[in-house]
Order: structure tokens, then sequence, then C-alpha cells
């Protein structure tokens, strides 16, 4: 195995009271910032470090995030916000929500750092609505840091002030898309903006705005402790640092886990204890049920790490949530379950993904109650492209994904269902 | 300028501007629904995805700006793939209902349908079905044909002022619904049923009465305020089915206002009156038009043979010009000059000091884009609810209004600065704002010499009022605005009206802002340009009423209703030894009339009406009258021969009115400008007494609109109580629902009490033009209340 394990967001995990502001002391949390803002280094080295890091968004899109902070306007004349995203609420994914539970300080440690470098006064963390345990932590740890006097007015004595609020939303996926967010942090219904105009120019109120995931941030600090180098090593070639993996499904031992980027796969399913009941890997879904699914063969042969999923994998590192599939899996149900959640969850704002979503789901789940038609298939790809790329936001995308993917890669268990009205798995 | 391609179209465009605006400027077509010029951009319905080079997806036409040098292809295979994805979508949960929708053959979706949809649906799965929604008595909603375009959330919330619908529920359970039992009661409302792009939102009053196809389209001019919106009258079997906006960007943009739109239904009213009545022996007989005419000229002439002083013509503003000419020209023939319009008028003082014709003193266009403005005496969204929008529009661009009134009713945006006192004080208000106006070292124009403010203190908000109109800001400073101080109904209506309009005058003059009259009814401006006013030393609409005539000759006119006080009018009549009526309908008002002659609405007659702007609109007769009404003209021209008067050999309206233009340009004679100053009385102190603030609701402004039955059961319809401040209820020991009594003069009724917290302390809110109030007397004034027994 390469590498160590929990080395930069889960660096607390495994301590005694690990969310605590001692424990995140202990491990060296907030000197950071108290250097930067003690000896006021310029926004352009942090910037500069950032992008040496070779950090890229841990939400699932990848942009680089030292690129990212460089949008939001440098003079402007009048609030600005800095927002972190742990609205996680797709299926596969709860590695932000670890973060919050063991590590709460780091987030704020990041996203201070972050509002220093930006020039923000005032900054979010939107935690998603059905974690709420990890809600009440993230507050107690920002109780700490306010007493602390790394919260508020003139942090640590210097002339920056920063305030950060904790506000949980009520568990609508869509609000996890930046400018949904945006909508529902502003108090309306999470809607997703349409854009241009971006978030830098146009965000929270309308002001500039820059959102982070909350693995984004939360390796902030440990990239300006230790260098941007020294980040960008433990990873590979464009996919610098560590990645938390959700490791979820017909695994042994269902896991969060933090590991270089680049490890091979089969290693990294040999941490959650490989697959289940001692059957074999039938597919792998590896970044959050938005990302095309992988069969075992492609699987086995990709590393970890942004690149190598995408050539070799043909799918998306997404947000590191790998979901595992044994050889028993039904994989017209599994879409029939993946179709239903897309449906339930696009906003109904525009029209290919309010009604396509609904038209994919229905016909899949007819598929699977062994009403399909031979021609369903062609329509199900016909109806996934046709909302694919035409939406506001990604999630007509995301819903698309994995209709076409699982039958791009299964297509003859679903032509079997059609065929004979039930599964081949029980032939 | 930028240069970009559409479709192999060379164009140059201002940065700025989205490609379907570019598109539609040159006439290129790309389909939409969510899209409208007036409403900000949704891109929901994803309808107008076009081809851009060098992307690879396709864009929204209606959100994306064009850039230099872009390439855009409406109608290449990639394009049109995408839109014609995105009308499948829309297709599949759409009910097939077309034969039985309202909305087939003028219908969006159907139109852009023939173009883009499929021949058969692919969809086999169930279609979504959508509770209907009650939303009030004017728009009906059948939801399961929504395509959730949000044109509608989006108009009541940026043109009506208030967020009146809204999408609840996501996805495909996504519905736009208005608050929980709630009805959509904008002003404005009507108009979602025309932007409405599918048959989800239609005409209550219309439903299932025609089918668009059926329809005949005639123009006319909106009959009610003094805006003047041009409308579409939809014809079927010589009835009006149906009104509908006509497009004018610098009148109505393409929005008309409820009381426009749906103001027809009364045309069909039972009340019409088809034939013309005698009043025998108490009792109304009809007869023909022969014995009608020469029953009311051998009345008239009775009288005027005697004294011709003791005929009286009342003409209502809402009357054509040509109406209210050939009535004046009649009464003159007949040697007397007791001719007036301004009904609701009670102070006359500058009467004889104009220079011209009052009128808005700007164009609408030009009122659209003032940045700082004072409104006097309005009830903003009842007396003129589109021209409300303006303001509305404006203050959204960044300009301050600013309110003195004697009632606080949200105009539904956000208001500067605001005096709300009792009626009596709105002299002393504008005295104060006046005063901190000449203080304010910015200002070097003088005062007139006749006005000694050196006794006025000005209140902070006054103070603010006047650096506001001056230029200094809330929020942003402006050198030199274009500012505007306008005069509503109410002032138009106050006992002091001359005072507060010379006053008005004199700030709009010391801060450099255009001065003007909302004017009240279609035809107010016309009527004073056709000099339906009383001539020198003759009577006003008010002595008329006060100093009983023998003979009233009424146009249009259901007098206690349409009068300022509704007691004198009342009594007028009953003391009448004749009273010839030229009405539409029959009416409870015009009981002690002698002999009704039915004559055409608005619909019926050609004619002529001005608007606040200025702006002459003459117009046909959309319709044959109805049963054996004439064009009021035709019968005035009649009455004119019968009484020997000569010069009434008109064939045609257009004859009336180029004699009485008489080559005038009628521009040039809009002049708000007095020739002096009337005096001003500054000491006058009120007195304790509690006053009524009496004012005229949204659909009881004239007899057209008070027999629209579907306006009526609106919220506007209103339930008449004596609405007063919770602190005054409290100091008179009363409490909502109570009973009183209320008197004015000889009059008094009872009324139930209800707490309304936007009316000053000292004021009971009681409106006019309602049959339960007309016991009372004027609009204003001293009002007593007792505890009914």
């Amino acid at each position: 195995m390469s590498g160590s394990f929990n080395q930069v967001c889960f660096r607390t995990v495994g301590l005694p009271n690990p969310a605590s502001l001692k424990t995140y002391r202990s491990v060296g949390g907030y000197e950071v910032l108290k250097r930067i803002i003690t000896e006021k280094i310029p926004a352009a080295e942090i910037i500069a470090e950032i992008k040496l890091s070779g950090l890229r968004g841990r939400g699932g899109a990848g942009f680089p995030t030292g690129l990212k902070w460089t949008f939001m306007p440098r003079n402007y004349d009048g609030e600005k916000y800095l927002v972190c995203n742990s609205d996680e609420g797709e299926p596969g994914t709860f590695k932000d929500r670890d973060i919050l539970r063991y590590n709460p300080h780091q987030i704020i440690e990041g996203m201070a750092i972050g509002a220093y470098t930006m020039g923000v006064k005032t900054a979010y963390n939107y935690i998603h609505g059905e974690i709420w345990a990890e809600y009440e932590i993230f507050e107690r740890a920002l109780d700490e840091a306010r007493v602390a006097g790394l919260l508020g007015d003139n942090i640590l004595g210097t002339d920056f002030t920063f305030n950060l609020y904790a506000h949980h939303g009520y568990g609508a996926y869509i609000c996890g898309e930046e400018t949904a967010l945006i909508e529902s942090i502003e108090g309306k219904k999470g809607q997703p903006r349409f854009k241009p105009p971006f978030p830098a120019t146009y965000g929270v109120f309308g002001k500039p705005s820059t959102i982070n995931n909350t693995e984004t941030f939360a390796s902030v600090p440990y990239i300006l402790q230790h260098g941007g180098q020294n980040f960008l090593d433990l990873g590979v070639a464009n996919s610098g640092g560590t990645k938390l993996f959700s490791i979820s499904g017909h695994v042994e031992k269902p896991c969060n886990v933090e590991v270089n980027m680049g490890m091979p796969f089969p290693e990294l399913l040999a941490l959650a204890g490989g697959v289940w009941k001692g059957r074999k890997l039938k597919a792998v879904i590896p970044g959050g049920s938005s990302v095309p699914v992988v069969p075992a063969d492609i699987m086995m042969q990709c590393t970890m790490d942004y690149d190598s999923i995408v050539k070799v994998g043909g799918s998306m590192l997404g947000a590191g949530s790998v979901i595992v599939m044994d050889e028993t899996t039904d994989m017209v149900k599994t879409l029939d379950r993946l179709s239903y959640f897309y449906y339930e969850e696009s906003c109904g704002q525009c029209t290919p993904c309010r009604e396509g979503t609904g038209w994919l789901w229905r016909v899949v789940r007819r598929i699977a109650e062994g009403k399909g038609r031979m021609e369903d298939l062609d329509l199900l790809t016909d109806v996934s492209n046709n909302i694919s790329g035409r939406t506001i936001c990604a999630l007509g995308d995301a819903a698309a994904t994995p209709v076409l993917s699982f039958i791009k890669h299964f297509r003859p268990e679903f032509e079997y269902y059609i065929e004979h009205g039930r599964s081949m798995l029980k032939a | 300028m930028l240069k970009i391609e559409i479709d192999g179209k060379e164009i140059e465009a201002k940065a700025g501007t989205t490609i379907i605006e570019v598109a539609d400027r040159e006439g290129i077509p790309i389909p939409r629904f969510c899209y409208h010029k007036k409403l900000t951009v949704a891109a929901n319905c994803r309808m107008c995805l076009v081809q851009i080079e060098k992307f690879g997806k396709p864009l929204p036409a209606c959100a994306t700006p064009v850039t230099d040098g872009m390439k855009i292809f409406t109608r290449s295979e990639f394009a049109v793939k995408a839109q014609k994805s995105v009308m499948e979508f829309l297709l599949i949960n759409h009910p097939l209902d077309c034969p039985i929708c309202d909305q087939g053959g003028e219908c969006e979706l159907q139109d852009i349908a023939v173009g883009y949809g499929g021949g058969a649906s692919r969809y086999t799965e169930e279609k979504r079905v959508v509770l209907n929604k009650n939303i009030g008595s004017l728009i009906s909603t059948d939801m399961t044909r929504c395509i959730q375009c949000t044109r509608c959330v989006r108009f009541l919330k940026e043109v009506g002022g208030m967020m009146e619908l809204g999408m609840v529920g996501r996805g495909e359970h996504a519905e736009i619904t208005a608050y929980v039992d709630k009805s959509v009661d904008s002003e404005l409302s009507g108009n979602i049923i025309d932007l409405c792009p599918v048959g989800a939102l239609t005409s209550k009053p219309f439903r299932y009465s025609a089918r668009t196809w059926e329809l005949t389209r005639r123009q006319g001019i909106a009959p009610h305020d003094g805006l003047g919106s041009p409308i579409e009258y939809h014809i079927k079997d010589n009835k009006v089915m149906r009104v509908l906006p006509r497009e004018e960007e610098g009148v109505n943009e393409c929005w008309i206002s409820d009381r426009d739109r749906f103001s027809y239904e009364a045309l069909s009213s039972p009340e019409r009156l088809t034939k013309p009545m005698i009043k025998d022996h108490g009792n109304w007989v009809e007869t023909d038009w022969q014995t009608a005419l020469e029953f009311a000229a051998s009345r008239i002439k009775a009288v005027v043979s005697n004294n011709s002083q003791e005929l009286g013509v009342l003409v209502s503003p809402q009357s054509t010009m040509e109406e209210g000419y050939l009535a004046k020209k009649l009464a003159q023939g007949l040697n007397c000059g007791n001719v007036d319009h301004r009904l609701r008028q009670v102070d006359f003082t500058l009467d004889g000091k104009h220079l011209g014709t009052p009128w808005l003193g700007c164009t609408i266009a030009d009122f659209a884009e003032i940045e700082r403005v004072l409104v006097v005496g309005s009830n903003l969204r009842n007396e003129h609810p589109l021209l409300t929008h303006r303001l509305r529009h404006a203050v959204k661009n960044g300009a301050e209004v600013s309110l003195i009134n004697a009632l606080d009713d949200d105009p539904l945006m956000p208001i500067a600065n605001k005096l709300i006192e009792v009626p009596s004080e709105l002299v002393s208000l504008l005295a104060q704002v006046l005063k901190a106006l000449v203080d304010l070292p910015k200002i070097t124009r003088k005062l007139p010499d006749a006005l000694d403010l050196s006794k006025i203190k000005p209140t902070a908000s006054a103070q603010k009022i006047a650096e506001s109109l001056a230029g200094f800001g809330q929020r942003v400073c402006v050198l030199e605005p274009r500012a505007g101080v306008f005069l509503g109904n109410m002032a138009q209506h106050h006992p002091r009206y001359a005072e507060i309009y010379s006053l008005a005058q004199t700030i709009a003059t010391l801060s450099g802002a255009s001065f003007g009259v909302l004017s009240e009814a279609a035809n107010s401006v016309g009527a004073n340009l056709a000099d339906v006013l009383p001539e020198a030393d003759a009577l006003n609409a008010r002595t008329m009423l006060e100093e009983t005539r023998k003979a009233y000759l009424l146009v249009n006119v259901e007098p206690e209703l349409d009068c300022h006080n509704a007691h004198l009018a009342t009594a007028a009549m009953a003391k009448a030894e004749c009273v010839v009526a030229l009405t539409a309908f029959k009416s409870e008002a015009l009981r002690d009339a002698d002999v009704l002659l039915p004559i055409a609405p608005f619909s019926e007659t050609s004619g002529t009406f001005m608007s606040m702007e200025g702006r002459v609109q003459a117009f046909a007769a959309a319709v044959k009258p109805l049963g054996e009404c004439r064009p009021a003209w035709k019968v005035l021209r009649v009455l004119g021969n019968l009484l020997g008067v000569s010069g009434f050999d008109f064939d045609s309206s257009e004859q009336v009115s180029r004699e009485m233009l008489n080559g005038k340009d009628a521009a040039n004679c809009l002049n708000n400008q007095l020739s002096e100053l009337p005096p001003i009385n500054l000491q006058a102190a009120s007195g304790s007494a509690l006053q009524r603030v009496g004012e005229i609701l949204l659909y009881q402004s004239d007899a057209i609109v008070r027999r629209a039955v579907p306006l009526q059961k609106t919220k506007h319809g209103g339930v008449l109580s004596a609405a007063m401040h919770g602190e005054q209820l409290k100091k008179l020991g009363l409490s909502a629902g109570a009973e009183v009594k209320l008197s004015q003069g000889n009059g008094s009724s009872h009324f139930k009490v209800s707490q309304d917290d936007r009316v000053p302390v000292g004021c009971v809110r009681l409106p006019a033009a309602l049959k339960e109030s007309v016991a009372l007397g004027d609009l204003f004034g001293e009002i007593k209340l007792e505890a009914a027994r």
C-alpha cells in the first residue's frame, strides 16, 4: 500500500475528542491562520501556494481551487461572501459529514484563510439538512472558535475580522448546486440560477461570492502548513494531495478513508475489507451516483485520481464516493433506484429535467416490473441525451448519466428483463 | 457596437443585449415560452436553445448575451434537435385537451408544436394531473396544462408589485399556486391571462363563450382612467366577448388594468337601457324615440323659455369629446352657460385662472423615466392602476417617490418619504415642503411675493421630501433630477384644491420639476379642452346642485354616485321639475328623472378621448348599439334640432370633432400654468371634529365599471364599512364590527365599523359612489359619529 492514511482532512481522526479545539490545536491547528494574519502574508502568496499544491475542488467538479480564488474581485467596494458547501446529498457521498464530525475546526481555519485571502468578512457553511448531529457539532466548534477569539472582530488582535455562520438546509439534493445553495441561503426556494453571471460576480445577495467544498477548505490549512509542494507530492500528476473516499455498497467494511491520490483501486477496495461475502465484484460507481458506472474488470485497472478514472475508467472521480456492487446486483433495479432519486430531487425549474427525469424513471420502473419493450432502451438513451447539456444546472446531466452508462455496460441485463419479464440473475 | 452573425446574416448589436433581443429586432424567429420582453429572464423553458459556434452545448437565446464575432445558428440541425427535444418534454405531460381548451387557436404551445412537435408521442406512461386553484372571479385555472414558465409569477412580482403566485413543490410535483386559499388580487391580474402561453390561466368571464377564430377584432380606447390604454374588442354576433390590450409602448406598453379588461361585462348587463322611457304619473313607460325626444325637448323648452339659467347640464368625464362638445353647444344655443364635467370637484376657485387645459404635464413615457416624484392626494392603485406600475418601475431603476395623502395605502413599491395626515392638513403639509425647499441653499428661484411662509416650520419628513425633489436622496444624489409633482384624484376632490394646486405647482417650479394632474377619467382632459365647462359667471358642477335648477340635462351621469356630494345631488334631482338623462343604464340613481334616453356606451359609439398626456384618440364603434340605443352625439344632435338650436346638422362624429377642434392643435392647448395665484390661507386651523375621507373605490369609478359583475366579485368590489385607525376606535370606545350612525348635514346612514390603521387618527374612511353611502354628503369635511341605536 502506498502512502499513509488520514493525513490531511482527517488528521484528528483517532485522537480523543477529535472535534475539540484542544485536539485540533494539538495537531498544529490555527497556527497557519495565526501566522498569516499576524505576519500579513500577501494574498498572492497564499494563492500561489494553493495553486502549487494542485488542490482541485473536492465537491466533484475538480476545478483548480487556487484559480477559483483569483476570480473574486479584489477591489470590490462592498460585501463579499465566502460559502462552504457541506450540502452533501448524493447517493454514495458521506465524506464531508465525517470532516464536520471529526475535524470541524480545520474547516473553520480553511475558511478563515480563504476569507483573509479574498478579503471577505462574512461566510456561511451550508450544511445538509439530513445530518443534524454534525450541524450541531459544527455550531459547537464555531462557539469554541468565537470564544477563543478565532472568529469575530479583530481576530487574535489583528485587524482581520471574519464572521462565520452555519446554515443548515432541509435535505434537498439540489441545494448542493452552488447557485441553488445561494438562493437557499437567501431564504428563497433552492433553485439553480442561470449562469453567467457566476457567483464570483453575482453570488450571495447579489454580491461577489466564492463557494468551495468542505474537503477543499479543510485541505487548505495543511497546504499552508506544509507547503504546496508537500501536498502536491502526496498525490500524482494532475491530482495533488490526498482524497477522502467514501466506500459503500457490497464491501465488508463500508468506510471513509483519506488516502493519497493515485492509489490503485484494488488497494482502496482492500481498505474496505474487499467485496463482501467472498463474492466477485460486478461494477463500481467511483464518484457518486451521478458519474458513469464502471464494470469490474475496467475498474480494477484504475488508480484513484482525476485522470485515471476518466481515461481508463470512462467515468469521473466526482466526490470520491465509491459504490461497490457485487455479482448479485440487479442492474435494472439499481438504475430504477437511482433514476427515482433524480426524479424526486429535480427542482422542476427547467423543462428537460422536470419532465425528463420522470419519464426516465417511469420507463426504467416499467422494465423492472417486467413490462418493458425492446424499443425502451433506445428511448431511454435518446431521452437521456435530450436532457443532457440542455438544462440550467448539472442535475439534468446527473440524471442522464446513470441511465446511459448502465445501458451501455449492462444492456444484456436490460434486454433479458424485457424479454423474460424478470432478472437474468434469477434465471 | 458588436458584430454578430445569426443564421449567416451579419448584424450589429449593442453589448449587453441578448441573442433573443437581437433576433426579435431582426425578425428572426426563435421559439420561446418563458421569455417575455417586459419580464426578467428565467431561462427555464429551454425552448429558445440555439447553436453557438465553438460551444458544445446549445445555449438559451434569452439568457445569452451577444459577444463580438459570435456566430449563432437558430435553425441548424443541432439547434432544431435541441428545440424539438424540449418541445417533446413540454408535451409529454401536457393534456391533449385542445378541443375543449379556451386557449385553443391562440395557444403558443399549440402554435410552436406545429413546427417543433412530433406527429405522435413517444410517451406512454402516466400523465401528471395538477389540481386547479381558485384564484378569484377573473381568472380560471386549468393547472394540468401549466408548463411552469413562471411568466405569471414574474408578472405579479415585477409589474403587479406583489408576489401573489409562486411555484411550490419540486420536479414534476412543482406547481404554480397562490398562498394557501388566497386569491390573486392585483388590479392588473388579467394580464397573466395574456401572458400564459398555454390554457392554464384563462379568462373566467369569457370561459367557454367563444373560440378565438370566431371573433372579430376591432380597436378601441379604454374608457376608465386617464391613461387611455388602447384596447382591442373581440366580438361575436355583435357582442363584445372580451377585451384585450393593444400594444402602445408610450401608453400601456402591452398591459391593461383589470378595470379596462373586464368592464365590458357591463355592456350586456341586464340593467342596460335599450328603449327610451318616460315617467308617466310616477311610472316608467317604454316609448319610441320620437315621443321621448319630443317630450324631452318640450320639457327643457318649457323651463328655458322662462329663464334659460334654470337649466343645468352635467356631463360625465367618461363621455367623448364630441358628446361633451355638443352638450355645451346645446346649452349655449339655449343661452345657458351652466355646463360642467368636473362632477367630483368641489373647489372651483381656479376657474378663469387656468392658462390652458390642465394635464399630466409630461408624456407618460417621460413619467416612466422620472427620478424624483411627489404625488399629492392620490390613492394610486385605485385611481391609476396601470400608471402606478410605471412609477413602480421607475423606483426599481432608482427613483424616489414621496407621497402626501390622507390615506396610507400601500402602492406596492418602496416609498422614500410620506406625509399622511387628516385631509384638512394637506395644504399645510404642502406649505411645509415648500418652505423646506425655499430654505435649501441649492434652490435659487424665488417664491412668489404673495406667499409668506415665514411662520411655517417644516417637519423632518417635509424637509426630506423637499430634499428628495431637489436631488438629494436617501441613497443616491442626482444633480439635476428629472422630477415631477403630481396631483391625484383625491387632491382634485379636495375642498381646497385651488390652494393645493398652486402650492404643488410652486413646489414644482422651485425644484425644477414638471407639474401635472393625474386626470381622473378617460376624457377629463378632453372634456376640458372641448370646453365642457361653465361660462364665466355661470354655475359649475357644485353650484348647479346647491342652487337647484328647474331642469337638468344629464349625459352619462348617475348623480348620487358620480357627484361630489351625493346628498346634494339627490336633493337637487328630486326638486327639479325636469330631468332629462342620456344614459346607457336603467339606474336607481335616475329615479327622479323624467325621461331616459338610451345611449350607446364606449363600445357602441364613435368618438374621441383625450388622455392625461394629451393624446387625442379617436375610435369607431366596435359593435352596433344594443336594442334601440343611439350614440349620444346623435341624440344631442336631434335634441339640438328639436330645440331649434342652429348649427346642429352633423352627419358624423368626425364632423363634430372637426368643428370642435376647428383646426386647433390639441397639444398646444395643454397648459397647467395659472394667470394668478389664488389666495392661500396658511392660518386655517383644522378643528378637532372627525373628518371624512371619501374615496372612490377601484371598481366604483363610473357607471360602466359599477355594473361589471366579475369585477364587483373581486376583493376590490369591497364591503362598505366605516374604517378608522385603531387608536381612533379606542378613543371612541368602539370595536370593529360595531354599528354606528354617521351623518353629514341632513343625511345619515348606519355603518359597521372596521379597523384600518392606514387611516389617520381623526378620520373616518368612507367610500362614496356606493348606494350604501348616498345619504351622506361631501367626500371630505366634518362627519358626525354616533352610536347606533
